[in-house]
C-alpha cells in the first residue's frame, strides 16, 4: 500500500512550508518525467509529492516591467516552444527545450525540473546559463534570486536547501543585435542524451562588434559550466575567424569531462571547441537578423 | 493512507475513481478502469505506447499520476473510433499495413491525431519528428509515416 501523500498547493509559500515540514523525502512534481521514473524504479520513495502546477506564477510566461521575460518553474518545454514571441527572443533556449525527450516528454518536462534533476547533460541548462537567467527560489526564509549556473553542483545534487523550490526564471531584457544558440552532439538526432552541449549568447553593437557574450558547456564536467574565458575570446571582436579559433580553444581548455559509454574524454574536449564555434556562428547569424 | 478520489473526463464521459497517490494514470486506465487499449511498453517515457492526451496535450500516461487527472480531460485510443466507424487514421493504418504486432499502434494513432489537430498538412519530416517518441519494432516506420500522410490528405479533402 502507498504511504505517499499528494498535495496541490496554490501558492509558492504553501509549497515551501509543505516541503520544509515533511520529515521524510518530499519531491516537487511539475513535469514528473524524471520523478516518475525514479519512483517506479524504486530509487526513491517520497513521503510527499507536491504537484506545483496549480501555482499561478509557476505556470505563467510574462514580460516584466523592465522588458525581460519571466517564466514559471512548471512551464513545460512545449509551452515555451508554442510562445512565438518568447521563441523569437530566445531561440537558443528553444534549441535546448526542443531537444528534451520526445513530444510526449516535452509536453510535461520543465526547464526547472531539468535544472533540479541536475544532470550535467541537461539540454535546457547551457542556453539558460548563457542567457544569464536568474532562478527565483522560494523557501522558508523567503525569496532569493540565484543565477542558474549556481543551482546544480553535481549529478542529482543542487544548492537548494530543504523547503526551497524554483518558482520562476527571470531573463534579462534582450538588447538589439543579440542572438543565442544551443548545439549538442549526440549519435542520434532525437531522443538522445548530449555527449557535449554548448549554449552561447552574444550581443553586437551597430558596427557588428561583440559587446557582450556568455558561453556555457554541458556534459563536460560534473555540472554545466559557465566559461568566461570563452566569452572573452569573442568580446571586442567581429566574431571573425581568429576570434572563433580562440573561442574553440578556450572551450576545449575549460572542458574536463569523463570517459563513458557516450564518448571519450579526448573526443568530448575536441567537440566542445567545435560546437562552441558552430554555436557562435549560429548565434551571430541570429544577432545579425535581429535588428 | 486512504485512496484519493478523482473526478475526470475520459473520452468525453465523466468518470470517477479512487486511486493510490503514487499510481500512474496508465495503471489507472488499464487496471482500474479496464481501458486496456493504452499499452505499456517501457514504463519510462521512451516508447510512446502509452500515449494519451491530457487537456489536449500529448503525454506518456506512464509519466502522469492518476491523481493528476483530477478536473482534466483525458483522450485515449478508446475514444478514437465512432462506434463501429473507424477514424480515418485507423482506416489508413489498416490500408497501408502500418502495423504488425500492434502493441505500439494505439500510441501511434493517438500521437498522430494530436499532430493532425495542430498541423493538418505536415511534411514527411514533420511527421517523423512528431512521432520520434513512438517506437515500433515491426514496421520500419515507413508504412506508418505513409499512413499518417495519407490520412492527413483525406482529412483535408485533398
Amino acid at each position: 500500500m502507498s504511504e505517499m501523500r499528494f498535495e496541490q498547493p496554490k501558492t509558492a509559500e504553501a509549497a515551501s512550508a509543505l516541503l520544509a515540514g515533511t520529515q521524510g523525502l518530499a519531491k516537487v512534481l511539475s513535469g514528473g518525467t524524471d520523478l516518475m521514473i525514479h519512483m517506479r524504479n524504486g530509487n526513491i520513495k517520497p513521503e510527499l509529492v507536491l504537484d506545483v502546477k496549480g501555482i499561478a506564477e509557476m505556470n505563467a510566461i510574462t514580460v516584466e516591467k523592465n522588458g525581460g521575460y519571466r517564466f514559471g518553474g512548471a512551464v513545460s518545454c512545449m509551452q515555451l516552444l508554442e510562445n512565438k514571441a518568447f521563441a523569437e527572443t530566445w531561440p537558443g533556449i528553444i534549441d535546448g527545450a526542443n531537444l528534451v525527450g520526445s513530444i510526449q516528454v516535452r509536453g510535461r518536462a520543465t526547464v526547472a525540473g531539468n535544472l533540479c534533476n541536475a544532470s550535467p547533460a541537461a539540454d535546457t541548462v547551457p542556453a539558460m546559463i548563457a542567457a544569464g537567467a536568474i532562478a527565483s527560489v522560494v523557501g522558508p526564509a523567503g525569496r532569493r534570486e540565484v543565477p542558474v549556473e549556481q543551482i546544480p553542483t553535481s549529478p542529482g545534487k543542487t544548492t537548494l536547501a530543504k523547503g526551497e523550490l524554483i518558482v520562476s526564471f527571470l531573463l534579462p531584457k534582450r538588447a538589439p543585435h543579440s542572438g543565442d544558440a544551443y548545439l549538442r552532439f549526440t549519435p542520434r538526432t532525437e531522443m538522445d542524451i548530449a555527449v557535449v552541449g554548448v549554449g552561447l549568447s552574444l550581443t553586437l553593437d551597430d558596427k557588428g562588434v561583440c559587446t557582450a557574450a556568455r558561453v556555457s558547456l554541458g556534459a563536460v564536467a560534473e555540472r554545466a559550466l559557465l566559461v568566461p574565458e570563452a566569452a572573452a575570446a569573442l568580446i571586442g571582436t567581429k566574431v571573425d575567424e581568429a576570434a572563433l579559433a580562440k573561442l574553440a580553444a578556450a572551450a576545449s581548455a575549460a572542458a574536463r569531462p569523463i570517459d563513458d559509454k557516450r564518448g571519450t574524454k579526448e573526443f568530448r574536449i575536441k567537440i566542445a571547441g567545435v560546437l562552441a564555434r558552430r554555436a557562435a556562428e549560429k548565434a551571430l547569424a541570429r544577432a545579425k537578423g535581429n535588428k | 493512507m486512504a485512496k484519493q478520489h478523482v473526478s475526470t473526463v475520459i473520452n468525453g464521459d465523466p468518470i470517477e475513481f479512487l486511486c493510490d497517490a503514487n499510481k500512474s494514470l496508465l495503471d489507472v486506465l488499464r487496471n482500474d478502469l479496464g481501458m486496456t487499449g493504452t499499452k505499456e511498453g517501457c514504463g519510462t517515457g521512451d516508447c510512446g505506447s502509452c500515449s494519451v492526451t491530457l487537456d489536449g496535450r500529448l503525454v506518456c500516461s506512464c509519466l502522469v499520476l492518476g491523481v493528476e487527472a483530477e478536473g482534466k480531460s483525458v483522450q485515449t485510443i478508446e475514444g478514437m473510433a465512432n462506434g463501429e466507424h473507424l477514424h480515418v487514421l485507423q482506416r489508413k493504418f489498416l490500408e497501408h499495413a502500418a502495423l504488425q504486432c500492434g502493441i505500439c499502434t494505439p500510441g501511434f494513432l493517438v500521437a498522430a491525431r494530436s499532430l493532425l489537430e495542430r498541423n493538418p498538412d505536415p511534411t514527411e519530416e514533420e511527421v517523423r519528428f512528431w512521432l520520434a517518441g513512438n517506437l515500433c519494432r515491426c514496421t520500419g516506420y515507413n508504412k506508418i509515416i505513409e499512413a499518417v500522410l495519407d490520412a492527413a490528405r483525406e482529412m483535408r479533402g485533398a
